[in-house]
């Protein structure tokens, strides 16, 4: 009992530092993107190299607190609750990294056209994920506010799935001059950068029901 | 026998213990945030505390609604409020102690024609009403003001549920405390009135025979804490509203500050000094305190959650308890006096003069010496006081010298356990090795049979080739006789097929000499071992001797080396004379035996 409250503190800073894990992973993405479509071969690498690197450190991160969680017993009514949102959280670093790395394997090749479309894509994933994580954070000491960071990022979900459509819809049947082959290459991408949106959507709506159940 | 009489109040503690302590401790040990047996430490110990130190003054209520005078009218009033407990408790139905021996109290004054004082009903009935609102006031209260703090400091949810669950444990210490001084009364309140006349003496502090009495019971309580309450915790408090870990501290505060007040006489005493009403001190239900602190949260939050039906029971068990018990205590107060011939009760006085308890029906002059038994303070000469202080640590030092002895007895049955299993660890070891050595030497033998064996079909194989050449030595003697004999034969009477059998055995010759060639190489392949041997032991030899030394080592006699070397039977001879001298060999010795030993 006497080592609870340390605990309790090392447990809390270790929760920080998970975001910021993620934080810095989402912005390497961001910038990563941006630089392959580009053509910044060298500074992609550095993105790449870092988003690696970041999601190696937030999974051992994400670990340790859950190993903390289960040794002394903290918040045994919502422990499972917690941990889910901190593995979903994690997912979207997952889902960055992944994108970053599909483009250094597959080297999609991206028209001109269509280069300012995905840029604002990714700009609009990045924002969905960069406002839910002070929406996590802040569930840890105000509940009561999360509600409201999370409309931003509701908000950022429903642009990036609408610009990933019309991304779809352009070069189905705008580009004639691209192969089949090409176009289902890009049509992926487009999902795949949504999706790391549709990933901070779930944490947004765990954040709600998890403020729901703590106020009970 | 007044340990005989006092079991039913034993018994009745244990129930307590094993029931009220889940109102306590039940959401935080269900909830896991406490381990059951922190829980069960800090409400044992807490429990004898508040029973010692402030379970007098729910006690002097009970007195007052009707002093059970007799030891056998205290240990059935006891065992009907229990048995009423037990039955209620079997039938699902909720059920406070308090009520119950308030009941099985009002039964003993029924059963003995005394008058119930209304004055005291009217007070316990009181409060089992109050109790429950009060309860429900301080819950209201506590969660306002928790819903402030936590806004206003906006701690970390980890953080907070480490302070929870220190809060829980000091909350559930106070609650504990509560518990034992309020409900003390229950459990051995009847039997104060016939509480003996002593004193222990522990040094720092003393105990009268009322608090040694209080002890035991806390004790009791403690007991069924331990050995039965786990049960009921893991199962508890939820069916009337689901409480978190700060909704249950609040409960709990709340149930904890009802008791202390109905049983403090100091805030009571305090209350009086500011001009306000006496609180009075009565045993209030733990279970209905909690519920009203329960129901008082639930209301504020809008009345959603909680169970209407669970209500309806508890209200159901509140007015039926002491009904149920007062009509057993009467039928068994009955069956005790009329059956077993037991004292249920004196003939109560209500005056003692001096020291003396005067009967009721003496009649008595009211002086400054005659006062009323509920204001007279047993401290007479009668009372014995023990000195426990010394025996007691007498008694601590000889347990300490017998530990420590223990203890070294242990320590040292260890070292020899270890220097036992260390004593055979090692011959173990030197079993294996042995072992291991006897696989080697049967290893080693095995192969010196092997190469033994093989040294063996060597030397036939030797024999053998050796033989052979003899044979074809034989052949050629056989040829040689033939030519003689053609030679001798006139030049005309020579025949074609003379010369041809010759040729035939003249070839036949060409391959001995090639076997004889083939068989020199294989000897001295074959004895190479034995050669270095010899040229060690005799550094003279020729290569014509040492080829002798071979051939004796094969065991062949002198007509058979003869056939192999080519020689006559009568040069062996020769050679093994001389052979015989260089060699230094004595004449009893046989110089086949001598080079075979090479």
């Amino acid at each position: 009992m006497i080592n609870i409250f340390k605990t309790s503190k090392s447990v809390a800073l270790s929760i920080d530092e998970f975001f910021d894990k993620i934080d810095l992973g989402i912005l390497n993405f961001k910038k990563g993107v941006n630089n392959y479509i580009d053509g910044n071969s060298i500074e992609f690498k550095h993105n790449l190299k870092a988003i690696n690197v970041l999601e190696q450190d937030a999974d051992s991160i994400q670990r340790k607190i859950e190993n903390d969680f289960y040794l002394h017993s903290l918040m045994p009514n919502y422990a499972s609750d917690i941990l889910d949102l901190l593995e979903n959280v994690d997912e979207i670093i997952d889902m960055s990294k992944d994108v970053v790395n599909q483009f250094d394997v597959e080297t999609p090749h991206i028209p001109e056209a269509i280069k300012k479309d995905f840029i604002e894509l990714v700009s609009f994933s990045a924002k969905s994920a960069e406002n839910v994580l002070p929406a996590a954070r802040i569930f840890f000491t105000s509940p009561d506010e999360v509600k409201d960071k999370i409309q931003k990022v509701l908000f950022y979900h429903r642009e990036a799935d609408v610009l990933s459509n019309n991304i779809k819809r352009k070069i189905f049947q705008e580009f004639d001059s691209l192969k089949l082959s090409e176009k289902i290459h890009l049509r992926y991408f487009a999902l795949h950068i949504e999706q790391v949106s549709d990933a901070t959507k779930n944490v947004a709506q765990q954040l709600s029901s998890l403020v729901i159940k703590i106020k009970m | 026998m007044f340990l005989f009489f006092l079991s039913s109040g034993l018994f009745l503690g244990w129930t307590l213990g094993a029931n009220d302590a889940s109102n306590v401790f039940g959401s935080a040990v269900g909830s896991k945030m406490i381990r059951f047996k922190q829980a069960a430490i800090i409400a044992s110990i807490f429990v004898v505390l508040g029973a010692v130190f402030q379970g007098a003054g729910g006690s002097h209520t009970l007195g007052k609604l009707g002093s059970v005078d007799a030891l056998g009218g205290a240990f059935t009033v006891a065992l009907a409020a229990g048995l009423s407990v037990f039955w209620m408790t079997k039938s699902k139905l909720p059920v406070s102690t308090s009520q119950a021996v308030v009941g099985a109290i009002i039964g003993w004054n029924l059963f003995t024609g005394i008058p119930t004082d209304m004055t005291s009903l009217t007070k316990i009935v009181t409060t089992w009403i109050s109790g429950p609102i009060l309860g429900g006031v301080f819950a209201v209260l506590l969660f306002l003001l928790m819903q402030f703090i936590l806004r206003k400091t906006k701690i970390h949810l980890i953080k907070l549920d480490a302070y929870i669950k220190y809060a829980l444990l000091i909350v559930g210490a106070f609650g504990s405390y509560s518990l034992g001084a309020n409900n003390i009364a229950n459990v051995v309140g009847v039997f104060v009135p016939s509480a003996p006349n002593i004193n222990l003496d522990f040094g720092f502090f003393t105990l009268n025979g009322i608090q040694l009495l209080f002890l035991a019971g806390g004790i009791s309580i403690a007991i069924g804490i331990i050995t039965y309450s786990k049960k009921v915790m893991m199962t508890v408090g939820n069916s009337l509203m689901k409480l978190n870990a700060e909704t249950a501290i609040i409960v709990v505060l709340a149930h904890s500050m009802v008791l202390f007040v109905f049983s403090s006489q100091s805030l009571s005493d305090l209350f009086v000094r500011i001009g306000l009403p006496a609180i009075p001190l009565v045993p209030v239900s733990s279970s209905q305190a909690i519920v009203g602190a329960i129901l008082g949260i639930g209301i504020l939050k809008g009345g959603r959650n909680i169970h209407l039906k669970v209500i309806g029971k508890i209200a159901i068990g509140w007015v039926l308890t002491p009904i149920i018990a007062g009509l057993i205590a009467f039928f068994a107060l009955f069956f005790m006096s009329n059956v077993f011939n037991l004292k249920v009760s004196e003939n109560p006085s209500k005056f003692v003069k001096g020291d003396v308890i005067v009967k009721e029906d003496t009649k008595v002059t009211l002086d400054e010496n005659t006062k009323l038994i509920e204001d007279f303070e047993f401290n007479n000469a009668d009372t014995k006081t023990f000195d426990i202080y010394k025996p007691a640590i007498i008694i601590v030092l000889i347990i300490l010298i017998v530990l420590i002895v223990y203890q070294l007895y242990v320590i040292h049955k260890l070292k020899e356990k270890n220097k036992l299993e260390e004593y055979q660890e090692s011959i173990e070891k030197y079993d294996a090795q042995q072992v291991m050595l006897e696989n080697e030497l049967r290893m080693a033998s095995e192969s010196n049979l092997k190469l033994e064996k093989e040294i063996e079909d060597r030397d036939k194989e030797q024999k053998k080739i050796a033989l052979s050449i003899i044979r074809k030595n034989e052949i050629l003697s056989k040829l040689k006789a033939s030519i003689e004999s053609l030679k001798s034969k006139p030049e005309e009477k020579l025949k074609y097929s003379d010369l041809n059998s010759l040729k035939v055995l003249i070839l036949e010759n060409l391959n001995i000499e090639n076997e004889r060639k083939s068989f020199d190489l294989y000897i001295k392949d074959l004895n190479k071992s034995f050669y270095k041997n010899l040229e060690k032991k005799h550094p003279g030899l020729t290569e014509n001797e040492k080829k002798l030394c071979s051939l004796l080592r094969l065991k062949l006699t002198s007509k058979e080396i003869a056939s192999i070397l080519n020689i006559s039977p009568k040069s062996v001879e020769v050679n093994r004379y001389r052979l015989r001298k260089k060699m230094k060999i004595k004449k009893d010795d046989k110089l086949a035996k001598i080079i075979r030993k090479l």
